[in-house]
């Protein structure tokens, strides 16, 4: 079953207010919740906070009680450390399937970098890279 | 110089008795003829006979604009689709715009009446006007491009926009006269500047005729300075069929001709008149008028009224500068909105709530509008592309029903402030 490669994400809604994103990350630390990775995409006005987080059940409950609009989204993460054009080999294993990456970023860990992935069919893209050998990582290995 | 000698210098008493004849004339013509008016003065308890003096126009009902949009499109026409020969419209409050018809003869009385304003602050044959007011249904374009080619000037139909080229278009045809909003005024001149065009040596342009939206002295004095120009003052709403009437040269009033409409200044609490020179709320009722007759039509607009002669010899009541409105509405870029527009339009998205703000600022001398709405949780998304979408469903939606650009933020839910009673929406931070 491959929705043990899923990761959950938490994604925020930020508003044009300044000190907004400090304000979410303030109350993510007062919750006490630890941020792995976080990427945040921007336009005239608003922006979208994403963040793996330790606890993303519990963050994501915790900010919806605070009035934060707040999505958990699901991910995949694959790791960069094994060997070079990995992560063009994973790119190309969903660009054969037509799966498309919606964004992705990436982080650097104590076990070295993770690429995160969002794709518009998260199963199916689990199933072509894992079929195709591509390594994931799971929710513990963070 | 005169257009119309005989009317425009009229004697007081003389044109009184003009306007009650016409008055009269108007009011037997519309109950006899139009059953929306008939059934108004019914209502009210008066008959055409009972107008027996100029005084006696407050005995007559008076007319909202939201007549104009009960009985939209063409239910108070009192000509027939064939003798109507032009529409404009105006931007309505919930959607439902205001439509003007127009006769030849109101095509004719509107050029006429603009014909004499140019003349009086010295507009004619010689001039090259640049009208760089919106052609389109909006009243301002195609009003000035007809008076100013009546009184002989030559017409440049330069529009809205395009500021670079209109600047070089008034260098190289040599513009001597500009009609256009203050705000467009002012931008152009900022425009000109960055492009090391000095107004005084550069061009020919010797007079601007600016209004559509509210401005100050402060606002004339700083082009009448900074462009060394001289800014006269227009006035109109389409429902009196456009921009119809000026200062001259004198510039202390704008001249609302006598034969053309009736003034009255009223406490917009009481409805009785204000006494001469205090502020009330103009109402109008146009004595020239086929295919939509006004009388006492509320504007909403907030003025006063100067009935003594002019130094410049004209005889006409004048009106002020518009101080202010009666009701909520806002004039942007020289457009009329109102704050229920915005929330109309809101509330046919499903991806945002119902609360909103309005801020209005200066970009440069441009106003800039913003309209911030909470987005609706469920559709929140973290894809960019999906928020992309709503912000732009937003945008267009905005321009559709408004007809003009506004910057749309998107908020959290429960971030904007709730009001109990009286709404505050509008924060307004435009200097006049």
């Amino acid at each position: 079953m491959p929705r043990r490669h899923i990761i959950k994400q938490i994604s925020v809604f930020v508003n044009n207010e300044p000190g907004r994103l400090a304000k979410i990350a303030k109350m993510l630390s007062e919750e006490g919740i630890d941020i792995c990775a976080f990427n945040i995409a921007e336009a005239s006005g608003f922006g979208v906070f994403r963040a793996i987080v330790r606890e993303p059940d519990r963050a994501y409950s915790r900010l919806k009680e605070r009035g934060v609009i707040v999505k958990e989204t699901e991910v995949i993460a694959i790791p960069m450390q094994d060997r070079p054009g990995g992560l063009f080999e994973a790119a190309a294993v969903l660009g054969e399937e037509g799966i498309n990456i919606e964004y992705g970023y990436a982080y650097s860990g104590k076990g070295g970098a993770t690429f995160f992935i969002r794709v518009d069919d998260t199963e199916s893209a689990i199933k072509a890279l894992t079929d195709r050998g591509v390594k994931l990582m799971q929710e513990g290995d963070l | 110089m005169y257009w119309n000698a005989r009317m425009e210098c009229m004697p007081k008493e003389e044109l009184k008795r003009h306007q009650f004849r016409e008055l009269k004339t108007l009011v037997y013509r519309l109950y006899s003829f139009n059953n929306f008016y008939r059934d108004r003065m019914k209502e009210q308890g008066v008959h055409p006979d009972d107008i027996q003096s100029l005084e006696d126009i407050r005995k007559l009902p008076f007319m909202h604009k939201q007549d104009l949009r009960d009985h939209y499109p063409t239910k108070l026409f009192t000509s027939t689709r064939d003798e109507v020969v032009r529409y404009h419209v105006s931007s309505g409050t919930t959607g439902k715009p205001t439509l003007v018809g127009y006769t030849a003869q109101d095509i004719e009385f509107w050029t006429d009446s603009l014909a004499r304003a140019l003349t009086s602050i010295g507009i004619g044959t010689g001039d090259v006007v640049q009208v760089s007011y919106g052609y389109g249904l909006f009243t301002g374009g195609l009003g000035l491009h007809y008076g100013a080619e009546r009184v002989g000037a030559t017409v440049l139909p330069a529009s809205v926009g395009n500021t670079e080229r209109q600047l070089e278009l008034m260098i190289d045809l040599e513009v001597t006269a500009i009609a256009c909003t203050p705000s467009y005024m002012i931008h152009m001149g900022e425009v000109a500047k960055k492009l090391g065009i000095d107004f005084q040596r550069d061009t020919k342009l010797r007079k601007a005729v600016l209004g559509a939206e509210p401005w100050s002295e402060g606002m004339r004095q700083h082009i009448q300075e900074t462009l060394g120009i001289q800014a006269y003052d227009i006035y109109g709403t389409s429902e009196l069929s456009g921009p119809m009437f000026t200062e001259c040269e004198e510039r202390n009033g704008i001249h609302v001709w006598g034969d053309v409409a009736i003034v009255e200044i009223l406490d917009p609490e009481t409805e009785e008149p204000v006494p001469e020179g205090e502020e009330g709320e103009l109402v109008i009722t146009v004595l020239k008028k086929e295919a939509m007759p006004m009388i006492r039509y509320r504007i909403r607009d907030l003025t006063y009224a100067l009935e003594e002669k002019c130094e410049c010899g004209r005889t006409s009541a004048r009106i002020g500068r518009i101080s202010g409105r009666t009701d909520d509405m806002l004039i942007i870029r020289g457009i009329n909105i109102f704050p229920s527009q915005v929330e109309h339009t809101l509330m046919n998205i499903p991806e945002v709530g119902e609360q909103f703000m309005i801020i209005l600022d200066r970009k440069g001398a441009l106003d800039v509008m913003t309209v911030q709405t909470e987005l609706c949780p469920d559709h929140f998304s973290d894809k960019m592309s999906d928020m992309m979408a709503i912000k732009k469903k937003i945008d267009s939606d905005m321009k559709k029903y408004l007809n003009i650009s506004v910057n749309v933020e998107l908020m959290d839910p429960g971030s904007l402030p709730r009001f109990e009673g009286k709404a505050k929406r509008v924060i307004d931070k435009r200097v006049f």
